[in-house]
């Protein structure tokens, strides 16, 4: 508990608003903190040095670093429907009464029962779940195992935040606003191209931002600010903060996520499609290697610096800083400038850079050159062990700030296929050939110095805004102080007693590494997936460049040859509802279809239901069941008459000199002969041979059809039809899609051409001027109307189709012309009965992918020309025996109805024999019916057969398909 | 996400269009001469390249035009685009 | 000291620092020339190469690998196990597999964490019951043990299901295999590759095949050239999933296939909150969580043909918000990471297996997004198949005949998903 806060004296130049004071709970206790803090922040400075336990051996941790990179602190956020797991403290701002608890602790993280596996850690070595729990069987132990797994827990209710989508384009896109990603911008946007800037931080500027560092006349938030301004008020930038680049995709398709704070809109997923793409996403600071460097009170130098300069808060109060680099001296002096003793700067290079030596000789801070073997204190640091030349010495502090030197971040590069180089003297890999449209500047790119960073980024952003056709002005680069800082590689550990963690998040440690070489997992990808290293919640970021570094000492060979595991997006973990937000849930997953007249419906009591289309299943009486009312309106039809809407119809019209001929192509039967004012039942084949589709053409006029297409199938017919009319028999046709166009609703039953006359028609609706199988179009309610005679429930039937804005007209004609006559509205259900009690197919339902016209007993060819599935059933295959074919079934009991999709059984060797497609009791034949696909079905018929269903069997007889005869006339 | 050019309507996004698969597959005939070996052929056996592949695309969500993409199955890089009717190169 | 894993040789180990395990597998310098050269180290790869030294004594093997074992689909997957199968030559199959599966720990001595949780897939309107009834009816004829469940019996399964009333989907039950479950992937292959190796089969890494040397007079397969020389081959097998039409153009043939990115999800990890697999056709979705406590899901293919390992964001948002209607409690969880395999899809989707136009030369391709359920029983009947030269009897309805003889097993229609 050694963290406190800064006085203004101590850090003039924090970001927080000491005039703000921001209460919050963590674990249960009360803090204060500032507007400005994050929740990390205001744990550290509210000297709370526990902040969770490790993933496997649930040792305490402390905070280590700052934003995306904190591998500790993960905390369970709010409660309830909100409450969010595993989220890095260093990435959650603080709000008054925010509500957090550490992840992956019992009863708590201070106390933490599952620290018996820090004891038990010599079994828990890599690998051992592959060498254990094989007898008796894996199910045994998985159920306890389990439990010990994952990090926070799940909310449990709906989220109620809305995420939002959005769609943009841009010229040139830079990712980071660091200095070289602010130059780039800025040299962009002066060219006149369209810019987007995304930066993860609430703030610009990067390490830049920090303090101390002068740019051109002033300091760099000076400087910073200016840049900001100018982008700001520049027409042709738009500045996003708070949104982290987390994909890369193909031909510059960029996917970021915002963070808003706007009321119910937690945040906002942007799909950004960029002419050029500059990569100035900086660079990680990797931790160092030695025992017990996942203490609480062991730092990355850089989340020291930002702690301290950025936030006012002391993470210890007396330092050692431990590096292999210039630039983490900047937290040595960051911490003795804000008045926190710093005991020693621990130093692996025997000469660091002249520069940072110097200021810390200003200081008065005390240079070793050595390296640190060990940190002691379990709960939090005690003191470090070091070695020198001097020879071994332990030196009391409570925290160290370490440093083994920084990687470029080059996962989005690495994203965007671009190929890498593995830089040994950096330790990581730097971009070497990009593929897309795409360059990267700064600390991205390798380059560390200030003044090359904005050179690098000014440089990157004209070259951007120059291949995207605009024409760069020259821009002046401002004057910077050399201030860094010659990253070096990490050197690999020295052996010392305790665990040495390569990845902290998921514990493992350099034994892990060695042990699984040792047993030949050598590539970089099986120790990953061997020991889990890299697989934690920051995506190996902290853990990547030293675990290669550590595989390459191990095996012996440089860090280009061992390489390094794939980047994947995201570049950091997103929500899925953010990631899914241009998807909507609910109503709009698929947004319904529904019928012109829906509401109509709606007031004769429709239940309704998804048939692809909204539409209504049956129109149920006071007290009626489902099964009442569609008995009643089966009974409707075959005595009286009854109303469907068949809105959902595909209609599609087909025009132009070659229609008949074209139509003779794609139909499995003659189209063209078909006389004007004809209508015929046809099926639509796929090239192999199997039912695609059918329904009814019509011919309007030598040159005009109008196709009817099943409800589902609409739009797939519409593009087969255009599909082959492009590619393979481009013939003067015109194709529309005319179903939205049209209502349609059917009269079908022995009074419908009585009910028809009532409400009025130009038609003669006599057998003779008007006999089935036509169309004819006239007007109908005073409406104008197509009225076609095609049944496919051996009911006489009209089928009349108006404008759809008409369809309540309609509706209401038809409905008061048929009162007189026991109209009755009905639904699916009761139209499934009607063609089933009439043998006629639904394809989809009576059909599969395999079903053969013949299959169904249906006629096919009988002309001349190629048609679309014509050579498929001249295979002998086609017509061989065994084929499932489409049959009527009765059951001996009259009044036991099976289940669609119970089997016929019997037979060798498959005691299947086929399947019942539809099954229903038919009110008209006080009976149930059902289709069934039986092998060899037409040549079985009176058999008897036992259908099956989960257990049940029902003994059947096998029947034609027509189980009615017809009515129309 | 692809950008696909559409040579009636211009770049798109590839969720307006749907992939019709290898292009260019001549479709055999008259069904009375064609070997069953030859009708598989058509059906089923194609290249499947890794690397440049022609392929056919429908602008489904927009002019419901057919044409032909040249794309790497790899980098999924597009070289070219043309119309149907036109020479593959 | 022994190389057997058990708790007790843990123990001994841990006494000694971890030192004296032995290499799971050796790396050996490919020889001139094998009696079988299997191409791909993956699953399907080292199970051939294991079922050949261990029941046909064909010991002189060789698996050759590109990059590393493991680092194809068999390490990409979600890991899921499941035998429910329509057509019964499809459920003979896949059922030996899962019955494979089930004592593999024991027989590789390796832990591959064959977790039999459960895999339910959802029925959200009366026709899809019907539809799953009529799965559900026929796989049980077939001997596997599916079961149709209600909306309760769904609820209790998984009880963050979509609860509300209105969803645009609303669950009406479903159907349920409670002999599937999940198997951690890469265990298959180190279990596998660690096993044939002790029975004598050369596993060589990064050495990929870039020829098919054939003798010009019978046309036979006589070796390979790789990048690592030329390696003689008695008998060549096929085992490279979405390559297979790149190896067979070499080989001098094709193959009815197509290939393309199928992506695969995995969230950070979370206290145990998914007891089962589950899955829904409606919302194209299928996911599970991991023992580590991460959530794996996946969904439909990217729509186009493609050899690029890496998915795009039209296909992860169709997934993830089919994901959230499904559970819509998910929507604040992380994805942490989105990766593709390429997945070799024939028209029915069954795999294509056995003899090719090549003498000496096997098959075993085609299992689109299915392979890795499909290991056990696909390298036990691939060895028997390589060994004898004829197609192991549950194989024979799988040929590539079946495409010129219009006898497709068309799971694809069957399952409705690709997984």
């Amino acid at each position: 508990m050694s963290g406190y806060r800064l006085s203004a004296a101590a850090a003039p130049a924090a970001q927080i608003d000491r005039s703000r004071p921001i209460g919050f709970r963590f674990n249960g206790a009360a803090y204060r903190g500032y507007a400005g803090d994050t929740l990390a922040s205001a744990l550290v400075a509210a000297g709370v040095s526990i902040v969770g336990r490790s993933f496997k051996y649930h040792r305490p941790r402390g905070v280590m670093g700052t934003g995306f990179s904190e591998p500790n602190a993960l905390v369970q956020l709010g409660t309830g429907a909100r409450t969010t797991p595993n989220l890095p403290a260093s990435l959650v701002p603080l709000s008054e009464g925010l509500e957090a608890r550490s992840v992956n602790c019992w009863p708590s993280a201070a106390f933490d029962l599952g620290a018996v596996n820090d004891r038990l850690s010599p079994l828990l070595v890599a690998g051992f779940y592959y060498k254990t729990f094989i007898w008796p069987s894996w199910g045994a132990f998985e159920p306890f195992i389990r439990r010990a797994a994952g990090l926070g827990r799940s909310p449990a209710l709906a989220d109620p935040d809305r995420y939002e989508a959005r769609n943009a384009q841009c010229d040139v896109l830079v990712v980071g606003a660091g200095p070289a990603g602010l130059m780039a911008a800025l040299a962009a946007a002066r060219a006149g191209a369209r810019v987007m800037l995304a930066e993860a931080d609430q703030r610009s500027g990067g390490g830049l931002g920090l303090g101390g560092a002068r740019v051109g006349a002033g300091t760099a938030r000076d400087w910073i600010a200016e840049v900001e301004a100018e982008l700001d008020a520049a027409a042709n930038v738009t500045v996003l903060g708070s949104t982290a680049v987390t994909g890369y995709y193909d031909h510059n398709l960029l996917t970021a996520v915002q963070e808003v704070d706007e009321p119910g809109l937690r945040q906002r997923f942007w799909k950004i499609r960029a002419g050029e793409v500059v990569l100035a996403t900086g660079a990680l600071e990797r931790p160092l290697l030695f025992a017990g460097n996942d203490r609480p009170g062991v730092m990355l130098a850089g989340a020291v610096r930002t702690y301290v300069e950025r936030y006012a808060a002391a993470p210890g109060r007396r330092m050692v800083l431990a590096a292999n680099n210039d630039a983490a001296y900047e937290a040595a002096f960051a911490a003795a400038r804000a008045g926190i003793e710093v005991a020693a700067i621990v130093d692996e290079r025997p000469a660091p850079g002249e520069a940072a030596a110097r200021a810390a000789d200003a200081l008065g801070l005390r240079r070793v050159h050595g390296r640190i073997m060990r940190a002691i204190g379990a709960r939090g640091v005690r003191a470090v062990e070091i070695v020198s030349a001097a020879g071994t010495e332990a030196i009391a502090c409570d925290l160290v700030a370490a440093s083994g030197g920084w990687t470029p971040a080059v996962q989005l590069f690495s994203q965007s296929g671009g190929l890498t180089r593995f830089d040994e003297a950096l330790g990581g890999l730097v971009p070497d050939r990009s593929v897309q449209r795409e360059r990267s500047c700064g600390a991205a790119a390798g380059v560390f110095a200030l003044p090359a960073c904005l050179a690098g980024g000014a440089a990157a952003g004209a070259a951007a805004a120059q291949a995207a056709g605009f024409e760069p002005p020259a821009i002046a680069v401002p004057e910077a102080e050399d201030h860094a800082l010659a990253p070096a590689a990490p050197l690999p550990p020295v052996p010392a007693k305790g665990k040495v963690f390569v990845d902290v998040q998921t514990d493992v440690t350099v034994a892990d590494l060695q042990v699984a070489t040792r047993e030949n997992y050598r590539s970089v990808e099986h120790v990953k997936r061997y020991t889990v290293w890299g697989m934690g919640v920051d995506q190996g970021k902290l853990s990547g460049a030293n675990g290669v570094a550590v595989l390459a000492a191990v095996q012996g060979v440089s860090g280009a040859e061992m390489g390094m595991t794939k980047f994947r997006p995201p570049f950091m973990p997103a929500a899925f509802g953010v990631l899914a937000a241009a998807r909507p849930n609910g109503a709009l997953f698929h947004p319904w279809k529904r019928l012109p007249a829906h509401l109509w419906h709606e007031r004769r009591g429709a239940v309704f239901e998804d048939f692809g289309w909204l539409r209504p299943a049956y129109y149920p009486l006071a007290g009626e069941t489902m099964a009442q009312a569609t008995a009643r309106e089966v009974r409707a039809v075959r005595e009286a008459v009854g109303l469907l809407d068949a809105s959902s119809l595909g209609k599609i019209e087909v025009r132009g000199p070659d229609a008949g001929a074209f139509l003779d192509h794609i139909y499995a039967g003659p189209v063209d002969s078909l006389p004007v004012g004809g209508v015929r039942y046809g099926l639509m084949l796929n090239e192999l041979g199997a039912v695609f589709d059918d329904g009814v053409v019509a011919r309007l006029a030598a040159d005009h059809f109008l196709l009817t297409t099943s409800s589902a199938h609409a739009a797939a017919v519409l593009a087969w039809l255009e599909d082959w009319r492009q590619g393979e028999w481009p013939m003067a046709v015109v194709i529309q899609d005319a179903t939205s166009q049209w209502a349609t609703f059917t009269l079908s039953g022995p009074r419908a051409r009585k009910t028809l006359a009532a409400a009025g028609t130009s038609l003669d609706l006599s057998p003779a001027a008007f006999p089935r199988m036509t169309i004819r179009t006239g007007e109908v309610a005073g409406l104008p109307a197509r009225v076609q005679r095609a049944s496919f429930t051996g009911a006489t039937t009209y089928e009349i189709s108006v404008a759809a804005r008409s369809a309540e007209r309609l509706a209401d004609a038809l409905w008061a012309a048929g009162a007189p006559f026991g109209l009755q509205a009905t639904g699916v259900e009761a139209l499934e009965v009607l063609r089933t009690e009439r043998g006629a197919i639904d394809v989809g339902i009576d059909t599969d992918s395999t079903t053969l016209p013949g299959d169904l007993g249906l006629p096919f060819g009988g002309k001349a020309c190629d048609y679309l599935g014509k050579r498929s059933l001249t295979h002998p295959a086609a017509s061989a025996p065994g084929r499932k074919q489409l049959v009527g079934l009765q059951t001996l009991d009259p009044l036991q109805t099976p289940p669609v999709g119970a089997h016929v059984i019997g037979g060798v060797p498959h005691p299947s024999q086929g399947v019942v497609t539809s099954s229903q009791f038919s009110p008209t034949l006080g009976r149930s019916i059902a289709l069934a696909l039986l092998t060899d079905g037409r040549s079985r018929l009176g058999e008897t057969v036992q259908v099956w269903s989960e257990g049940r069997v029902w003994p059947a007889r096998v029947t034609g398909l027509r189980f009615l005869d017809h009515a129309d006339a | 996400m692809l950008l696909i050019a559409c040579p009636w309507c211009g770049p798109r996004d590839e969720t307006e269009f749907v992939n019709g698969g290898e292009a260019h597959i001549d479709r055999p005939t008259p069904a009375e001469s064609v070997s069953d070996a030859d009708w598989a052929a058509y059906l089923f056996f194609h290249d499947n390249p890794r690397g440049w592949l022609a392929e056919r695309w429908v602008h489904a969500f927009g002019c419901r035009q057919w044409f032909n993409v040249e794309r790497d199955t790899v980098t999924h890089e597009i070289r070219r685009v043309w119309r149907l009717g036109e020479p593959r190169a | 000291m022994s190389g057997a894993y058990s708790a007790l040789q843990l123990v001994r180990n841990a006494l000694t620092g971890h030192r004296g395990w032995p290499k799971a597998w050796r790396s050996p310098q490919p020889r001139p020339a094998y009696d079988v050269v299997i191409i791909g180290g993956g699953g399907h790869g080292l199970a051939t190469a294991y079922y050949l030294a261990r029941n046909h004594g064909v010991r002189n093997v060789a698996v050759l690998e590109k990059g590393w074992i493991g680092g194809g689909n068999t390490g990409r997957n979600t890991t899921i196990v499941r035998s429910d199968y329509y057509y019964p030559e499809s459920a003979a199959f896949f059922d030996r597999s899962v019955t494979l599966y089930e004592g593999l720990s024991q027989d590789l001595n390796f832990n591959v964490m064959f977790s039999q949780r459960g895999m339910l897939t959802i029925g959200h309107s009366r026709g899809e019951m019907d539809f799953r009834r009529k799965l559900v009816n026929g796989m049980r004829l077939n001997g596997i043990d599916l079961e149709m469940v209600d909306e309760a019996q769904a609820r209790a399964m998984c009880p963050l299901l979509n609860p509300s009333p209105s969803a645009r989907y609303p669950i009406l039950g479903g159907m349920v295999q409670r002999r599937a479950g999940t198997v951690r992937h890469d265990a298959v292959v180190w279990g596998y590759a660690r096993a044939a190796d002790r029975l004598g089969v050369d596993i060589i890494q990064n050495c990929a095949v870039t020829g098919v040397r054939r003798d010009p007079v019978s046309g036979a397969v006589t070796g390979v050239e790789t990048t690592r020389g030329l390696i003689g081959a008695g008998k060549v097998g096929l085992a490279v999933a979405g390559h297979s039409s790149v190896v067979a153009a070499m080989a001098g043939f094709r193959l009815p296939l197509r290939s393309y990115a199928l992506q695969a999800f995995v969230s950070e990890p979370l206290k145990p909150v998914l007891d089962m697999v589950v899955s829904s056709s409606v919302l194209n979705i299928y996911v599970s969580q991991s023992d580590k406590g991460g959530l794996v899901l996946g969904g439909n293919l990217d729509p186009y043909a493609s050899y690029a390992q890496r998915g795009n964001p039209p296909t992860m948002e169709a997934v993830l918000s089919g994901l959230i209607e499904m559970i819509p409690a998910f929507s604040r969880v992380r994805l942490l990471r989105q990766w593709a395999g390429i997945v070799d899809y024939a028209h029915d989707s069954s795999p294509v297996l056995g003899l090719s136009p090549v003498a000496n030369f096997f098959l075993n391709c085609g299992w689109g997004g299915g392979g890795f359920k499909a290991i056990p029983a696909g390298g036990e009947t691939f060895a028997h198949t390589v060994a004898t030269g004829q197609p192991h009897p549950l194989i024979k309805a799988f040929s590539l005949d079946r495409f010129r003889d219009q006898a497709l097993v068309d799971e694809a229609a069957a399952a409705g998903i690709e997984h």
